[in-house]
């Protein structure tokens, strides 16, 4: 009522002003009808509470007669106030809760005699600031109300009462400290004094922190849920439960309780609350749960409960320590932590790629090493018992020497490390493991274990991207969420200040340019340029490679040894150089598209994975060419073969015809050049330069540099360290495209070399200490600071496409060429893989050999084919039809969001316009239409009351911060329990002159939902709907 | 940190791992690093309070343009002078840390933003936000020109009620979008 009074003087208030009063009026409405709807499904009879508003009300009117200075001057307290009193509406409720027990029971005389000190001040202050006139009647009134009220309720609700009133005093001392917001209540005026009302006529409301919070948990729960919550804290005020008394219904109430304190501890840590808060309510919790689990349950069952949960505790105890232990044992976890907190997310991304490389190269390394290579080494036929595990005569000499060994050739090209040296043995050893069977399989393995995480990956980081694709937020996301908190360098601060700085303004600038865009011709055409350009860098750098290829191999035929270092290493070495200064190239190229930098990145990307593909596919062709020729010489040699072997036997015979017919040292049969060594040779030689190359660049490149620049910076001309050589930045994009190139080579070799994983390991091993020294020790952080979450897809897409583009050869070179027949695992067959065919028949029972024959059968595996492209057409297609209904939903929300808007809008501003015109006449309409409000004899100051009423409110809660709480209450609010709209509402607004005849009580339940067809709009525009409704009403 | 006393008790420990979003390990080296900015006698006090100078001493906030605003939202002292105990030390990990939810992140982005602490983002708000991401050089600082026409793009897309500020359900509506936000709202010890 003061706040009403304090608003006639001033009927001027701003429109404004009076929308966001409405808004917060339609919140305290909400949360009167919630507690009114508590209360009914609680006790599962007819309410009472309307009587007691309209008693309320009542009051109000008899206290409006009030002083009047004395409530002006509270009135201009409370403006002062009210910038204090933002901490929201939930402290309110709470306080109001507590006061709440001590009027029950205090007799209609003795007001303040009772209770805490506190409470006595509390209400002290409240009685200044209204002037006793009415207050005496007024309570009296109260009290009698309520004890009818409480009479009808029946002795159980009293003895609650008491419970609580018990507990609730304790608590009120506890928390005695007497806190700020305590003085609102004071100059707060009629409506809250009414809200409280309301609230006392029969609702409980639990207590305490803990209840408080699941409130806010449970917004959207049903009343159902709360009400057993309250039986629950009756319960719980009664200070021993006998499991044995409850009822079945009581049982299940208790359960969802403990489950619901269970599910708050699970939830707590992702509450927005201080340390403090989360662990009382926790404690809370805790203790609750504690007491009352062991309530459920009866007998064995019960003891069974018990068991359960002390399981329980445990196992989520272990599975704490399990999550601990799992983060202390990812490698690497500081350094890159370290990292990233110099550089930025990007430059860690780098690393972060890195490591899982690793742990995939890890497995392979497993595979490989565990089921191939130890059972060759331990179980097969030694080193030198055979031709194949023999290094030849000719090369003994040098087989140890290191330039031979560095090249893999020698004693290195005859042991587990290559194909060659595996027997065609189908079993080896006394566990008779069939070593040819697994080394076909652990290729096979290699390349689909590959495949799967690399997809599994992919589709979760698209599945974290989820709908990243609307664009709509350019600027605020530029804005909000361009700084990246790790960083923790003053000079990648600085960088990305600048870096900032120069986006928000080519934001801006593209904004005007895309209005104007008239230079859309000539970026076209530079663009067009552009990559007419990069295309002819391309197919140079291919034919570069190709003719370099050709022309090693007329090299090789005239013979290695006649040839200059240059000449026998030109293939590395042009394709090394080339990896090195066509990016360079590109870079210079790509300043003419005038791209985004970060689709520019992309581009840059995508050309050097083009480069680096050509000249990977040019090795190939040439290793092809390679495999040809040693083909036939394999041919000349099988002739050769049995010549020999005849040549032999016509030796031998003559002299010793019983006896073993020959034998000659393995080191003096002749052999076939076993191409597969070849191919793995090459695969592991072109490793190592490469690793090197890297190694090196990066210690020339980055710390050679660096050292320079730091020490010659003092005796030189000019700044090194600003101006022309200064540090190097960290190329992101270039090391990840190396490593992903690097991992398609292993990929592909790994066939035929199985020691290339262990060898990728060790490289990968090296490399993330040696990059991360050299990162924090000689890189300067990018001035180019971009986020690297957008590019992860990128790059597993790019390691897809390697990972199929390297498995197509091997695949080529496994199913169509036959392998050599003296060295390997599979010498002698046709085909590599009929080693399969051979395990079938010989190891299964013939009716699985026999079964799989029809389910290879080309009858039976094309329909299949065919089902699984139809199975893949069905799904793409119903995606995209989810697409298109994903975005058909977005437009309608849209739509549906600005109609709101305007509707909003209208409904306010008529709300405000009827308010204004309430304000203007008040005292000439109350009395023009005394018969229409039904509380007889309260007639003429119950407008101002009201009115008042509803500003106090509106004013107290303008300010309540839109944090999550309020945000939560809204959509509460939006629940579509319309039906208790508030009746302080109707007080105010209902009866503004003129509008409507004060409704029937029952008319409240049938208040109309708040915005037909939209039920869940976000909390603002909602406030104003319903306010604005309720005064329509 | 060394003495006894200054250790974390256990079921502390266990309680703080229930509240927050860090593993054992992070909690422990926060403490560790809390306890070095402690002065020695106060280092026996579970709740004894580190003015946000020192706070800001730490490397991993000493770069960041929103530093004090962090250390007064976190900060649950009374005279708001964003000084932190150790429990909102840990609130503040928490909510920085990995495993936050967008929510809680996004929850506290708001806070930050919002540097006069009156619920919404308003013209005034941004101004100063944008003026923290450009640094202080004034070579960074954007003309008001460019200021204006930044504030008015912002809330043209953000301002979804059309009522000239940002609220905390707008704010949390644009941030779920964003593919960057959570990976870079971060601060690892």
């Amino acid at each position: 009522m003061d706040d009403g009074l304090l608003a006639l003087p001033d009927p001027n208030a701003t429109q404004p002003a009076a929308q966001q009063h409405l808004l917060k009026l339609s919140l305290v409405c909400f949360v009167l009808s919630e507690y009114n709807e508590v209360w009914r499904d609680s006790r599962g009879q007819s309410p009472s509470p309307p009587r007691f508003l309209d008693q309320s009300s009542g009051c109000v009117c008899v206290s409006a007669a009030g002083d009047l200075e004395e409530v002006l001057e509270s009135a201009e307290r409370h403006e002062e106030e009210e910038r204090g009193k933002e901490k929201g509406q939930e402290r309110r409720r709470d306080k109001k809760r507590k006061r709440k027990p001590q009027r029950t029971t205090s007799q209609p005389g003795e007001a303040t005699s009772e209770e805490t000190a506190e409470s006595e001040a509390r209400r002290g202050r409240r009685k200044r600031g209204r002037e006793g006139g009415g207050r005496g009647r007024e309570g009296e009134r109260q009290e009698d109300e309520e004890e009818q009220g409480q009479r009808g309720k029946g002795a159980k609700n009293k003895k609650n009462f008491n419970n609580e009133r018990r507990r609730k005093r304790a608590q009120g001392e506890q928390e005695g400290g007497g806190d700020a917001p305590r003085r609102q209540t004071h100059g707060r005026g009629q409506s809250d004094e009414r809200k409280e009302e309301t609230k006392r006529g029969g609702v409980k409301r639990p207590t305490g922190p803990a209840e408080k919070k699941k409130r806010k948990k449970e917004v959207e729960n049903s009343s159902q849920q709360e009400s057993s919550e309250e039986e629950e804290e009756e319960e719980g005020g009664e200070e021993e439960v006998k499991p044995e008394t409850l009822s079945p219904e009581e049982l299940e109430k208790l359960k969802e309780a403990v489950d619901d304190r269970k599910k708050l501890i699970h939830t707590l840590r992702g509450k927005p609350w201080s340390m403090k808060k989360k662990l009382t309510s926790l404690g809370e919790s805790q203790k609750f749960v504690e007491k009352f689990e062991g309530a459920l349950g009866k007998g064995k069952g019960r003891k069974l409960y018990a068991y359960k949960v002390l399981m329980n505790k445990k196992w989520m105890k272990f599975r704490r320590d399990f999550e601990n232990f799992k983060t202390a044992c990812i490698p690497w976890e500081m350094k890159i932590k370290e990292i990233e907190s110099h550089f930025g997310s990007s430059v860690a991304s780098y690393f972060i790629f890195l490591r899982w490389m690793y742990g995939i190269n890890l497995i392979l390394f497993g595979l490989t090493f565990g089921l191939v290579m130890v059972p060759e080494a331990l179980m097969g036929r030694p080193y030198g018992s055979m031709p194949r595990k023999t290094v030849p005569r000719s090369e003994e000499a040098s087989a140890m020497d290191f330039a031979i060994l560095w090249d893999f050739g020698g004693y290195a090209q005859y042991s587990v490390l290559f194909y060659g040296f595996y027997n065609s043995q189908r079993t080896i050893g006394w566990l008779k493991f069939r070593m040819p069977l697994s080394y076909f399989l652990v290729g096979v393995g290699t390349v689909a274990y590959s495949y799967m995480v690399v997809i599994r990956t992919m589709a979760r980081n698209a599945n974290e991207e989820g709908g990243g694709d609307d664009n709509n937020f350019n600027f605020s996301w530029k804005v909000f969420t361009s700084w990246d908190y790790l960083i923790g360098n003053t000079e990648t601060a600085d960088n990305k200040f600048a870096s900032i700085t120069t986006s928000f303004k080519e934001a801006i600038l593209e904004e005007q340019e895309s209005r104007k865009d008239d230079n859309i011709h000539l970026t076209r055409f530079l663009r067009v340029l552009a990559n007419f350009l990069v295309l002819c860098c391309l197919a140079g750098s291919g034919y570069l490679i190709y003719y370099v290829v050709r022309r090693s191999q007329k090299f090789a035929l005239d013979g290695l040894e006649s040839h200059s270092w240059w000449e026998r290493n030109e293939v590395n070495m042009v394709m090394s150089l080339l990896g090195m200064f066509c990016p360079m190239l590109f870079d210079v190229i790509s300043a003419l598209e005038n791209y985004h930098p970060r689709i520019a990145l992309q581009w840059q990307l995508g050309r050097i994975f083009a480069l680096f593909l050509g000249n990977l596919y040019t090795f190939i062709i040439a290793l092809m060419d390679e495999i040809n020729l040693k083909r036939e010489e394999e041919e000349v040699v099988k002739q050769n073969m049995t010549l020999w072997e005849a040549g032999l036997l016509n030796e031998s015979r003559p002299e010793n015809s019983t006896a073993p017919p020959f034998s000659v040292h393995p080191a003096d049969t002749p052999r076939g050049p076993c191409w597969e060594t070849m191919v793995g040779q090459e695969f592991v030689r072109l490793i190592i330069s490469d690793t090197m190359t890297t190694y090196i660049t990066l210690l020339i490149g980055d710390f050679l540099r660096a050292v320079l620049v730091r020490f010659l910076n003092h005796c030189w001309c000019w700044d090194l360290e600003a101006g022309f050589p200064s540090y190097s930045e960290f190329d992101v994009s270039g090391n990840v495209l190396g490593l992903i190139f690097n991992q398609g080579m292993i990929w592909m070799g790994a066939f035929y070399a199985p020691c290339l994983p262990a060898l990728n390991v060790m490289r990968l091993h090296v490399s993330m200490y040696l990059q991360c020294w050299a990162v924090m020790c000689c890189n300067a952080p990018q001035e180019r600071v971009f986020k690297a979450s957008r590019s992860n897809n990128f790059y597993m897409a790019m390691l897809l496409v390697i990972l199929f583009l390297s498995t197509l050869p091997a695949i080529y070179t496994v199913v169509s060429i036959p392998p050599s027949f003296d060295c390997g695992p599979f010498s002698g067959k046709n085909r590599m893989y009929d080693v399969i065919q051979e395990t079938l028949d010989s190891d299964f029972p013939p009716w699985f050999s026999k079964g799989f024959s029809y389910v290879s059968n080309p009858g039976l595996v094309l329909p299949f084919i065919l089902l699984m492209v139809l199975a893949i057409y069905y799904l793409q297609s119903t995606s995209k039809t989810y697409k298109q209904a994903n975005l058909e939903l977005k437009k309608k929300l849209q739509t549906q969001n600005e109609e709101n808007k305007k509707k909003n809008k209208k409904a306010a501003l008529k709300a405000a316009m009827e308010l204004e015109e309430a304000r203007k006449g008040p005292r000439h309409t109350s009395r023009t239409s005394p018969p229409r409000s039904i509380h007889a004899g309260v007639g003429t100051p119950e407008h101002p009351g009201g009115l008042g009423g509803t500003w106090g409110t509106l004013k107290t809660s303008s300010k309540g911060r839109d944090k999550g709480e309020d945000h939560g209450r809204g959509q509460r609010a939006n629940q579509g329990k319309g039906g208790q709209q508030a009746p302080s509402l109707r007080d105010s607004g209902g009866r503004v002159p003129g509008i409507s005849p004060p409704a029937p009580r029952s008319h409240t339940h049938q208040t109309p939902g708040h915005m037909p067809g939209n039920p869940r709009q976000p909390a603002p525009r909602l406030h104003r709907v319903s306010s604005s409704q309720g005064h329509r009403e | 940190m060394g003495t006894t006393a200054s250790q974390l008790r256990k079921d502390v420990l266990s309680e703080y791992q229930e509240l927050t979003f860090l593993t054992k390990q992070e909690i422990l080296l926060a403490h560790k690093r809390f306890g070095e900015l402690l002065l020695k006698e106060e280092r026996n006090h579970s709740n004894s309070r580190v003015p946000m100078d020192k706070i800001l001493t730490l490397p991993e906030l000493k770069s960041n343009p929103f530093r004090k605003r962090i250390c007064q939202v976190f900060s649950t002292s009374d005279v708001k002078d964003g000084s932190l105990t150790f429990e909102d030390f840990l609130d503040l990990l928490s909510a920085f840390s990995d495993s936050a939810t967008l929510e809680i992140k996004s929850h506290y982005a708001f806070r930050i933003f919002d540097f006069d602490d009156d619920g919404t983002l308003d013209g005034g708000d941004l101004e100063k936000l944008v003026n923290c991401l450009t640094g202080e050089t004034d070579d960074t600082r954007l003309t008001p020109e460019e200021m204006r026409q930044l504030i008015n793009n912002i809330l043209e897309e953000s301002d979804i009620d059309k009522d000239g500020t940002v609220n905390l359900s707008e704010f949390q509506h644009v941030i779920s979008r964003s593919p960057d936000f959570v990976s870079s709202f971060k601060i690892v010890l």
